[in-house]
């Protein structure tokens, strides 16, 4: 297996930079304040965790740095992209290169196999169906895959969803990854090995991670830092030296 | 996303709604089958017309006629031919330049008269035309009883059938069948018949009144003659047919016709004008070599000072009802295309409905709007081919059986078997373009649709 390129980064770049983001829901009379003037910074490489309850913005804010959501106010800027001026075909393009997702519910498409889900993004980005074939093949092997590419998501286990899952978000090495509770759906052990492998990424392919979570245990244990979101507003910022000491070690 | 890449997706994509989306291709098919029915059965009329009167002679045939003569075909003909005062005489002379002209195959007088024949002591009045032996080879005098002219000169005659009858005392009641045209056939084959006719022989004296008229010099005399005559063949021709006989019922051959001098109704027009010896015809028939150059033979004509008539004048007309008739069938034939292409929207919104989470999913992981769009088109596209393809194979397959099931009628009722259906290969291309160009305007709002779906909503849809 031939291991992708570690992402080029300096200890003091900047991957991510929200001021004052802002992203405002209307329903009805009401405004909902999904997210609500938060500003952060995360460093290219840094594995950051969003912590918060149900409802405190944090897939939100995951969604507006993802370019899956344009905000109401404030700026995101991502890799020197201010996502909000770009535009819907920018967004789709920052999408397909720069960031790689995965979910708590998989997002797997159904209808398709394993090789073919992780495929997608080789076919959206055009890349020659001959090259296709070795990176899905590459892909796969990383997460443990290889033997159940032919297989449909219904045939696979929540962690091997998950796996595959990463496999695709990985398949056209982004700088950014963003996870949406990727543990949610699974049991704990299952949840610690997909977690282990978004660490290994991290660290050997020195891709910035974003983890949304509401499992401080989980975050304590990967996260360098963490960030608490109430409300739509960041309440609190902590880094985790347990980790930190552990990666600089 | 490349071009094959997206074809291979729509493709899968509507395998996973098979039955949904075979219904849906199934209503394109039969959309594009009745418009390709409605409009191959037009072509194929439109051929068998067209065949039929190409193989009467109909389309290599001009008459030509003087302005003098007052039996224009037609107003039109009147307002686009030469005046009376710039028409010439349509002599042999003219006949000759006629005939010499590029492209023209043969130019013959059109010999016609009425007068008596007798048969077994007994008069009938009929009305006589001359054929030239070129008759023999088109289809005017198929399933004749008897044989053709022996010679361009024999004293024969062809018969028409009703005017076998007459001589035969046979003539059927109204409504009632008629006779066998080989019963007709066996008392007459080789009989004589007797032809009184008025012979118009010029005459050296001094015309009646010599300052008439622009020539001078000779004057006509008419006597009674008798002409013998064999009973050859008996036809079923149409009497009302245009080529060559018009009303007459029964033929001479042309030369011997040209050598009776009979008096016909034109001399008695001409004979206080130009009183020559040279023949005056009321018209002549000009054959051209292919009938693809009637027109330019027709121009020629036109231009020596005579005035035309051909059934390309005629065919204007037709093909005029053709195109309104194509128009037609065309608009009938498309009515099931379009209920089709609703089709197409509704399982095209329904996938939307359905492929929400599946869009978002696209979109989260890099599709473009433009990549969804060209998705969901290219679904309606493949089914607009798959659609047009099946359709033109049904609408053939319709074609087919409805032609054999009428051959077999015909055949049922002693008729000769029709090929009046006809797919042409411009109607299969047209037909399945119309069916894909249907199915991509169908197509075009679910697409856009379904590219402008939220990624965040579409990901919370379950």
């Amino acid at each position: 297996m031939t291991t992708p390129a570690r992402v080029p980064t300096s200890p003091d770049a900047v991957a991510i930079r929200s001021e004052n983001l802002c992203r405002h829901y209307r329903m009805g009379e009401t405004v909902i304040r999904a997210v609500d003037g938060v500003s952060l910074k995360v460093r290219s490489g840094e594995f950051v965790a969003l912590l918060g309850s149900s409802g405190s913005g944090k897939s939100s804010m995951l969604n507006l740095i993802a370019g899956l959501d344009r905000p109401t106010s404030g700026t995101v800027i991502v890799q020197d992209r201010d996502l909000a001026r770009l535009s819907r075909e920018e967004l789709a393009k920052y999408r397909l290169r720069v960031v790689g997702m995965v979910f708590q519910s998989f997002n797997l498409i159904p209808s398709m196999t394993l090789a073919e889900n992780v495929e997608l993004p080789l076919r959206f980005a055009e890349v020659e169906r001959s090259q296709r074939e070795n990176l899905v093949r590459e892909a796969l092997d990383r997460v443990g895959l290889r033997a159940r590419k032919d297989h449909r998501p219904s045939e696979l286990s929540g962690g091997e969803q998950q796996r595959a899952a990463l496999a695709r978000a990985l398949i056209n090495r982004p700088q950014l990854l963003l996870a949406d509770e990727p543990t949610g759906n699974l049991d704990s052990h299952t949840g610690i090995e997909i977690m282990d492998l978004v660490r290994e990424f991290n660290r050997q392919l020195g891709m910035t991670v974003v983890m949304v979570t509401h499992e401080r245990a989980l975050a304590e244990r990967y996260a360098q830092r963490m960030i608490f979101l109430a409300d739509g507003k960041l309440v609190d910022e902590q880094p985790n030296t347990a980790v930190l000491e552990r990666t600089h070690s | 996303m490349k071009l094959p890449d997206l074809t291979e997706l729509a493709l899968r994509n509507l395998r996973e709604s098979v039955l949904r989306n075979s219904l849906t291709t199934i209503g394109i098919s039969v959309g594009v089958a009745s418009l390709v029915a409605m409009l191959s059965l037009g072509v194929g009329l439109q051929q068998m017309a067209s065949r039929r009167l190409v193989k009467s002679g109909l389309f290599d045939t001009i008459i030509v006629t003087s302005r003098r003569e007052m039996r224009g075909m037609s107003r039109e003909q009147e307002r686009n031919g030469p005046t009376p005062g710039e028409s010439r005489v349509l002599d042999e002379a003219a006949r000759q330049e006629i005939e010499h002209l590029y492209n023209v195959e043969e130019a013959y007088p059109d010999i016609r008269f009425q007068t008596e024949l007798r048969y077994e002591d007994k008069p009938h009045l009929t009305m006589i035309s001359a054929l030239p032996s070129s008759a023999k080879s088109n289809d005017t005098f198929d399933g004749m009883q008897g044989s053709f002219f022996s010679s361009d000169t024999a004293a024969e005659v062809l018969l028409q059938k009703s005017f076998a009858e007459e001589l035969l005392g046979k003539t059927p009641p109204l409504g009632s069948p008629d006779p066998d045209i080989a019963e007709l056939a066996r008392p007459l084959l080789g009989k004589e018949l007797i032809m009184l006719y008025s012979q118009r022989v010029t005459s050296p004296e001094p015309p009646l009144r010599p300052s008439d008229g622009d020539a001078a010099g000779a004057s006509y005399s008419v006597i009674s003659r008798e002409q013998k005559l064999r009973i050859v063949g008996i036809s079923d021709l149409d009497v009302d047919a245009m080529r060559g006989p018009m009303g007459a019922k029964v033929f001479l051959p042309l030369k011997l016709a040209e050598s009776l001098h009979v008096m016909q109704q034109v001399d008695l027009r001409e004979i206080f004008r130009a009183a020559s010896d040279q023949p005056v015809y009321s018209s002549i028939r000009v054959r051209v070599k292919n009938p693809a150059q009637i027109q330019a033979v027709e121009d020629a004509i036109k231009k020596l000072g005579f005035t035309t008539f051909s059934i390309v004048d005629a065919s204007r007309g037709l093909r005029q009802f053709f195109g309104v008739l194509y128009a037609f069938l065309g608009i009938f034939g498309s009515l099931a295309l379009i209920v089709a292409s609703i089709g197409i929207v509704n399982t095209l919104v329904m996938a939307i409905l359905e492929r929400r989470r599946e869009i978002g999913i696209m979109k989260a992981i890099g599709a473009s709007d433009r990549d969804v769009k060209g998705l969901f088109f290219t679904e309606a596209g493949a089914m607009g081919i798959l659609g047009g393809v099946v359709g033109v194979m049904l609408g053939w397959a319709i074609g087919q059986a409805i032609n054999i099931g009428t051959n077999f009628y015909l055949k049922s009722q002693s008729l000769p078997p029709e090929h009046f259906w006809s797919v042409p290969w411009w109607l299969v291309i047209g037909a399945i373009l119309f069916s894909v160009g249907v199915s991509l305007i169908s197509g075009r709002y679910p697409a856009a649709r379904a590219a402008k779906l939220d990624p965040v909503q579409a990901l919370r849809y379950e």
